[in-house]
């Protein structure tokens, strides 16, 4: 059977250059890099490229490039470091309404520290609107955290609009750039943001690994107190294999990318022009046209999202969905919620994100097996018969 | 590993039962979209037992798993024997259930125990027997 992986906002697969760059690492040349000896220089200098790799990816300088365990632990760091380190100046926060929950929860967590927060409305696209942002900061607002992307419904957000205003007012600017750094253009200075959270297994990097760019001069608290490793900012000994992964990772990303962008976006818009007209009551999520290159989401009315993902698992296809019953919290996504989607619309969502591998026949078999399976739900959907008996329609 | 089992994968893909009665002397709704999960369960009843069920369901892997093992444990089952099927021994029947998905199983004994209240209710008013 066709094998078709769908699921690359989950995370990308390793690229075979990128694992031949890892293993020297994680076989002879295995010396931590505080070490002054021999094997010690080996396995700093590798950090030390890898960080120039991954600040060249985002037009930054290597010393504000801090190497952490994943996208989240970034996200953590920079909203609990930065608002940390500005709590005498105030201790108000502004975040999205439609951020990852590494943001959301971190913030939360500030929150019960005493910590204010006003989350910024999304509309019907997902998209923030920068007014808006304005209209909440306040005397006391520290800190703001707006993502560059949203990966759950594809929106790209206006970040660089949003950092025209926080510069104005003088209030730190995190962007959480992991679904974007890799895939599309990410320059710190153009996007004009303080802080930045990029993720290696989101462009055929390793898992377990991220970073985070602070802007030069801006002060964070570490999460992890210990040696004086990533420049005392993120105690422990680096994960010198997967972080050399990422460095390699960033140079293929930042050499191939419009090439990559340019499959991906053609496979994409495939689909989101495609399966609309194979399936009746479709609808597509998030910014029709100013979205990520790979990334194809819809809402699939009367039918709940887990039952889709495990019918196109049974046919070798692998999707996510923000349904409430694929979260194991058994809750709808956030994300489709706050761009005010009904909760039965939301239960039908699915999510296809490409990958550089896939092709024009992956496509046609999605859409040749997703029908059929979309129609044999519908047919046992207790909302589908209410909709035909209604008479509004249907088949 | 796979989050469910064999047996939960065989009522998914091939769910016994799916559809309505006409004419239902019962029917059961429980659920709704916010939890995620809907289901109407459609029962005929002949001498106190339960001759036909059937059912619709939105919902999970789970769900729909659950509303085919309950149509199948109930039927032909007396109304009080149908009753007595819990949440557990629909979980045991499909050789286990994930733990967030184990309110599923729930939903299912409770579609069912509606539907049978509903029929109840109705013979009890004097319009059907």
């Amino acid at each position: 059977m066709r094998q078709v992986y769908l699921d690359n906002a989950a995370t990308t697969p390793l690229l075979p250059e990128v694992r031949e760059a890892m293993l020297p690492y994680l076989g002879e040349l295995f010396g931590n890099p505080s070490c002054l000896h021999s094997w010690g220089d080996a396995a700093r200098e590798a950090v030390e490229r890898a960080r120039e790799q991954v600040a060249q990816l985002i037009g930054a300088e290597a010393e504000e490039i801090i190497f952490t365990g994943s996208g989240t632990e970034s996200n953590n760091f920079a909203i609990k470091g930065l608002a940390l380190a500005q709590q005498a100046k105030g201790k108000h926060l502004v975040v999205s309404a439609v951020e990852h929950f590494s943001v959301l929860y971190s913030a939360r967590t500030l929150e019960k520290w005493g910590f204010e927060l006003t989350l910024v409305p999304v509309d019907k696209y997902g998209v923030v609107d920068p007014d808006e942002v304005r209209r909440n900061l306040r005397e006391d607002t520290i800190l703001v955290s707006v993502m560059h992307a949203n990966a759950e419904v594809g929106t790209i957000e206006p970040i660089e609009e949003i950092a025209r205003i926080t510069k104005e007012k003088g209030i730190i600017f995190h962007t959480d750039a992991v679904a974007t750094a890799g895939t599309i253009p990410v320059k710190v200075k153009e996007l004009g943001v303080d802080a930045l959270s990029l993720a290696g297994n989101q462009f055929y990097g390793p898992k377990g690994v991220g970073a985070l760019w602070v802007r030069k001069g801006v002060r964070i608290i570490p999460l992890l107190d210990g040696g004086v490793q990533e420049g005392g900012r993120r105690a422990g000994t680096e994960n010198v294999p997967a972080i050399v992964g990422l460095g390699k990772a960033a140079e293929l990303a930042r050499a191939n990318m419009p090439a990559r962008i340019e499959h991906l976006t053609r496979l994409r818009d495939r689909l989101l022009n495609e399966l609309p007209r194979k399936i009746d009551h479709v609808v597509v999520t998030g910014h029709p046209q100013n979205r990520l290159p790979g990334h194809a989401s819809f809402c699939i009315e009367f039918i709940e999202g887990e039952s889709m993902l495990m019918w196109l698992n049974s046919q070798g296809v692998a999707v996510t969905s923000g349904s409430a019953c694929t979260s194991r919290a058994l809750k709808a996504s956030h994300v489709l919620l706050a761009m005010g989607l009904p909760h039965a619309l939301a239960q039908g969502s699915i999510l296809f994100t490409l990958g550089i591998n896939n092709t024009d026949e992956d496509i046609d078999y999605v859409l040749e097996v997703l029908p059929p399976i979309v129609e044999r739900l519908r047919q046992m959907s207790p909302l589908y018969a209410k909709f035909t008996k209604a008479g509004k329609g249907g088949k | 590993m796979p989050i469910y089992s064999e047996k939960v994968m065989d009522h998914f893909m091939n769910p016994r039962n799916v559809g309505e009665i006409e004419n239902p002397d019962g029917v059961g709704e429980v659920g709704n979209p916010v939890c995620g999960d809907m289901m109407t369960f459609y029962i005929k009843v002949k001498d106190n037992r339960l001759e036909d069920v059937k059912f619709k369901t939105f919902g999970c892997g789970a769900a729909i798993a659950v509303s085919s093992i309950v149509s199948e444990m109930a039927k032909g089952k007396t109304l009080e024997e149908a009753r007595k099927i819990t949440p557990q021994l629909v979980a045991d029947e499909l050789e286990g259930l994930p733990k967030n998905k184990f309110h599923c199983s729930n939903l299912g004994a409770q579609a069912l125990g509606k539907a049978i209240d509903d029929y109840l209710s109705k013979k009890s008013k004097g319009g059907k027997k």
